[in-house]
C-alpha cells in the first residue's frame, strides 16, 4: 500500500497510527514536497480484517509477541496466561512507579502481562531502573505503540 | 473505466513501508523456524464429527511415548477442543521470552489447545464488536492455528500431532505452513455416511498433496467387557473400502471398550506408520 500526493506525483511519507478504541484505525501519511497530511480511516470491519491477519499497516515496529493474535482476539480465562519473568541475563527487572502503576491498570486485563512485558523489555534494553509514565510515553512513541 | 491519470503501485518506486505480503511471509517462515526441530507433523483428519478423532489423536500420541518418543499435540479444533482433557493437560499456559511453553499432559504429552484458555463451558468467542463475523472468522481461525504453531515452544519432537477439526479446509491452511513435514492420518468410524465423509477428506488430502501414512477404523464393533468377545456396533466396513480406494493401509480397527478406562495402545503397525519418513508415504 502507498499513498501518492497526485498534484506533486510524490510519494507521501507514513507518519503515525492509531487506534482510537472505537474499533477503528487510523493511520496518517505526509506529502514531503507540499506538506499536505491525510488519514486513512479504516471502519471497524475494515480494522478487524487486517488485524485478523497478523499484520499491520505501516509496517510492524515490534517484533511479535508470543500469541499476540490469540491473546487479543479470543475471549480466555482470566488465568489463561502467566507471564514468567525475563532471565536474570538480561538484567534486573525495572521497577514500577505507582503512576505507572495507574496506567497499566487501564490496559484491559486480556492484553495487560503482554503490554506489560514490552515496556518492561524496553526499560531493560536501555538499563531504565524504574518505569515512569514519561517512560511509557517514549517507549510508546519510539515503538509505535497504539492505544497501550 | 477510464484511464488512470496518475502513477500506480508498481509505478511508485518508494518503498511500501506496510509491505503486507513480507508480513505474512515473515510468518511462514517464523512457524518454519519453531519447528525446525520437530521431525514429523501428523494431522489427524476426518472429514466428520463423531468419529473418536481426537481419542484417536491421545491413543497415538501415548502409545508413541511407549517408543520413548518426545510427542506433542495441538488442537486445531478450536470450536470443540476435547484432547487436551483427554490427555489430562491443564492450563494456565506460561509466556516466557518469546514462547508459550505447551501444558503437559499425560506421559509427558505436550498439549496446546482453546481448551486451556476458555473459561470452563464457554465456546469460542472473539472480541471483537466488528459484527459480520461470518467474514473474518476464518482468517482468526487460521491466525490462532498459525500462532499455535509458530509461538509455542514445542522443542524437540519426534511427533508433533495435530487434531483437526471435522472441516477439510483447514488442511490445506496446514499444508500452506508446513510444505514438506506433514501427513495425515485418516480416522472413520465402519458406517456408510463415515466412509462418505472421510472419503472427502482423504480426496481433499490428496488434492492439497499431504500424504496420508494410513486409516485407523475406530467404534469398530463392540468390546463387551464381560465374555471378553467384540460384537457389532456399526454396520459397514468403510475403513477397508477407504483403504482399497485410495490404496492407503487400513492400520488398525478399534473396538468400542466402555470399561477400557478410556485408554487404547494401538498396535506396533500404527506406530511404525506414524514414525516412517513422509518420503516413505
Amino acid at each position: 500500500m502507498k499513498f501518492l500526493c497526485i498534484d506533486c506525483d510524490t510519494q507521501m511519507t507514513f507518519e503515525e497510527r492509531q487506534q482510537p478504541g472505537d474499533g477503528t484505525f487510523t493511520a496518517s501519511f505526509t506529502c514531503p514536497r507540499c506538506g499536505r497530511r491525510v488519514a486513512m480511516l479504516a471502519n471497524p470491519m475494515e480494522t478487524q480484517l487486517v488485524s485478523t491477519l497478523g499484520v499491520e499497516i505501516g509496517g510492524r515496529t515490534l517484533d511479535d509477541q508470543p500469541l499476540e493474535f490469540t491473546r487479543s482476539a479470543v475471549v480466555s480465562s482470566d488465568n489463561a496466561f502467566v507471564e514468567d519473568p525475563r532471565p536474570a541475563s538480561r538484567g534486573p527487572r525495572p521497577d514500577w512507579s505507582a503512576e505507572a502503576e495507574d496506567r497499566l491498570a487501564r490496559v484491559p486485563s486480556f492484553v495487560r502481562g503482554m503490554v506489560k512485558k514490552i515496556y518492561s523489555d524496553y526499560a531493560r534494553e536501555r538499563s531504565i531502573a524504574e518505569i515512569t509514565p514519561a517512560i511509557m510515553d517514549r517507549a510508546r512513541e519510539e515503538l509505535g505503540l497504539e492505544g497501550m | 473505466m477510464g484511464p488512470v491519470t496518475h502513477r500506480t503501485y508498481f509505478e511508485v518506486e518508494g518503498e511500501d513501508r506496510s509491505a503486507l505480503g513480507e508480513q505474512v511471509g515473515r510468518q511462514r517462515a517464523r512457524v518454519l523456524d519453531r519447528l525446525r526441530e520437530v521431525k514429523r507433523v501428523v494431522a489427524v483428519i476426518s472429514g466428520k464429527g463423531g468419529v473418536g478423532k481426537s481419542f484417536v489423536t491421545a491413543a497415538l500420541a501415548r502409545s508413541l511415548t511407549r517408543r520413548e518418543a518426545r510427542v506433542a499435540v495441538l488442537d486445531a479444533d478450536l470450536q470443540s477442543p476435547t484432547v487436551a482433557r483427554l490427555l489430562g493437560a491443564a492450563g494456565p499456559l506460561h509466556v516466557t521470552d518469546d514462547a508459550v511453553a505447551p501444558a503437559l499432559g499425560i506421559d509427558g504429552v505436550k498439549v496446546v489447545s482453546t481448551d486451556l484458555l476458555l473459561d470452563d463451558g464457554r465456546p469460542l468467542t472473539w472480541r471483537s464488536g466488528a459484527g459480520e463475523s461470518h467474514v473474518w472468522r476464518g482468517a482468526a481461525e487460521s491466525s490462532v492455528l498459525r500462532e499455535f504453531l509458530a509461538d509455542v515452544a514445542w522443542g524437540p519432537l519426534d511427533v508433533l500431532f495435530i487434531d483437526m477439526p471435522p472441516d477439510a479446509g483447514r488442511l490445506t491452511d496446514l499444508a500452506t505452513l508446513l510444505p514438506s513435514k506433514l501427513v495425515a492420518v485418516a480416522v472413520t468410524i465402519p458406517s456408510e455416511e463415515s466412509a462418505r465423509s472421510v472419503h472427502r477428506a482423504l480426496a481433499a488430502a490428496r488434492d492439497t498433496g499431504v500424504p496420508v501414512v494410513g486409516i485407523i477404523e475406530n467404534m469398530s464393533g463392540y468390546a463387551c467387557g464381560t465374555c471378553d468377545t467384540i460384537g457389532p456396533l456399526f454396520t459397514g466396513d468403510a475403513g477397508s473400502r477407504l483403504s482399497a480406494a485410495f490404496d492407503i493401509p487400513l492400520l488398525a480397527r478399534i473396538p468400542f471398550a466402555p470399561r477400557g478406562g478410556g485408554m487404547t495402545w494401538l498396535p506396533g503397525a500404527v506406530i511404525d506408520a506414524v514414525l516412517r519418513d513422509r518420503s516413505d508415504a
